[in-house]
């Protein structure tokens, strides 16, 4: 499946300036190994020494966030964009 | 040398430099401003705080700018000893942090938006943007019109008639987002990789939250300068409440003020509350809620500081509580009826809260006991239709008067 992998500024350093990348992936596991097959250094920055998901970590699968769907197994098909996104706030607190 | 020594991963410890970045490369953590205390405390004193200027920026020493040049009179507003309120609750020491009259967009937001725009002129930017759920966005337009700057802000399209005005008529380009706020968030974070602008809550954020640590400093300054035992804050990123806990700790730090650092007593809306539930469940981590309340100026369902306002909770033998929609209306009612102060959705779920630890008697009686009102009732009047006393209507008639409104049986004069 290939999917569209939207790179956010903090980890541009490690795609070499790249905004955005497409990668072969049917779950949000395999395009973590993807994504560091192609750019080692990725891996460690999104999961954790017992391979979760870092805190302040987010994948969103068309919009929407992982944690919402599957997780880490939330499946992909062909065409879908991931965002990576760096935990934000902001409101009024 | 200098206050501020640079930028730290509040997670890994990863050091930068100080630049318009918000999180860390290594592991996304947050970025965190450091200061040189030891420098810090050689220069700042009670004596040449109180000679400043009334607004935060008497704090300067303990803010990461150099030069403010946007926002000059936020802040130092009103500290209220609550003797009706009090009285009711049976609390002795009430006061109320009234920060539903900043200046100049009615709530605390004014003093995190003169931070970050302060910092975002010396970084050079000239455009200033923000993800908001209505108060930041009515700050950022405000401020950037005063400071010269493009302005875009970004708001999830249900959001209150009167805070989508009170952001257009300082001309920002409003931009209203299909989504809630965690959408409109996504979306900004987004473009804040795209775009170089400075938008406050996100590559500038570092900058921005310090400035809620105003929110302590005054409240010690305005108590004579002491900690109360115990605060009572609403949360919703989690940012005011670890920073007012932060102001705190940097006080005794500097050596202005003696004792330890308060109790944290937090407030959120049972109808997006992940912080209180991580909190209830043990957890360290944020689940995702998607929100469903009235207060919409607290509904962030990510919140990105919760992690470490559960820490802050625990840390200070707090505790975090909720109030469902009803309880929030009977909050901005109680406290306008006994201390005449009209907040809105986020200052009636602190006081519904407030009136639940006290009657749980987890706050003792005579405890200096400060609850923050963060914003201003007036923005979101509509959440009160058909929650209050109709108006009497009556022809101008002097026994229509007496009749509807003082009762068939008062005489006139009496």
């Amino acid at each position: 499946m290939a999917v569209t992998v939207r790179i956010p500024t903090a980890l541009r350093r490690v795609t070499q300036g790249q905004g955005e990348v497409t990668v072969e992936a049917s779950n949000i596991a395999q395009l973590i190994d993807a994504l560091e097959k192609e750019f080692p250094g990725m891996k460690e920055r999104l999961v954790d020494e017992n391979g979760e998901i870092r805190k302040f970590v987010n994948f969103f699968v068309n919009d929407e966030d992982i944690r919402f769907l599957q997780g880490k197994d939330t499946p992909l098909k062909d065409g879908d964009v991931v965002a990576i996104i760096p935990a934000i706030a902001g409101g009024n607190k | 040398m200098a206050k501020v020594k640079g930028l730290k991963c509040k997670e890994c410890g990863a050091e930068y430099p100080v630049e318009p970045i918000h999180v860390c490369e290594f592991c996304f953590g947050p970025l965190e401003i450091v200061y040189d205390y030891q420098e810090i405390k050689k220069n700042i004193s009670r004596e040449k705080i109180e000679k400043g200027p009334k607004s935060l920026w008497r704090y300067i020493d303990l803010l990461p700018v150099e030069n403010p040049t946007v926002g000059l009179s936020a802040g130092f507003t009103p500290l209220i000893k609550a003797e009706n309120l009090g009285k009711l609750l049976g609390l002795n020491n009430l006061y109320i942090k009234d920060d539903s009259v900043n200046h100049p967009t009615l709530s605390f937001k004014d003093r995190v938006v003169s931070v970050a725009l302060s910092k975002a002129k010396e970084f050079g930017f000239d455009t200033a943007a923000c993800a908001s759920t209505g108060n930041l966005a009515n700050s950022v337009a405000a401020h950037a019109a005063s400071a010269g700057m493009n302005c875009y802000v970004f708001i999830p399209s249900n959001l209150e008639t009167n805070k989508i005005i009170g952001s257009l008529v300082f001309n920002p380009v409003v931009v209203a987002v299909d989504g809630n706020y965690d959408d409109v968030n996504r979306l900004s974070s987004e473009i804040a990789n795209e775009f170089g602008w400075a938008f406050v809550n996100i590559n500038v954020r570092p900058f921005y939250s310090e400035g809620s640590k105003t929110l302590a400093f005054e409240v010690a300054e305005q108590l004579g300068w002491r900690i109360p035992d115990t605060v009572v804050a609403p949360l919703a990123s989690g940012s005011l409440y670890t920073k007012i806990w932060k102001g705190f700790n940097e006080l005794i730090e500097v050596g202005l003020v003696e004792g330890k650092p308060p109790r944290m007593l937090g407030a959120q809306a049972e109808g997006c509350s992940p912080i209180y539930q991580a909190l209830k469940e043990g957890r360290d981590f944020i689940k995702p809620v998607k929100p469903n309340t009235i207060a919409k100026s607290i509904a962030i369902g990510n919140p990105a500081d919760g992690p470490y306002a559960v820490k802050v909770a625990k840390e200070s033998k707090g505790d975090i509580q909720i109030a469902t929609d009803e309880e929030i209306i009977e909050g901005i009612k109680l406290l306008a009826k006994t201390e005449g102060i009209f907040t809105e959705t986020a200052g009636g779920t602190t006081i519904a809260v407030l009136k639940k630890f006290a009657e749980a008697g987890i706050i003792h009686k005579d405890e200096v006991v400060v609850a923050y009102i963060t914003g201003n009732g007036y923005k979101t009047m509509e959440v009160l239709e058909g929650k209050l006393e109709k108006p009497i209507h009556i022809k101008p008639s002097l026994i229509e008067f007496k009749e509807k409104v003082i009762g068939k049986n008062v005489k006139v004069g009496g």
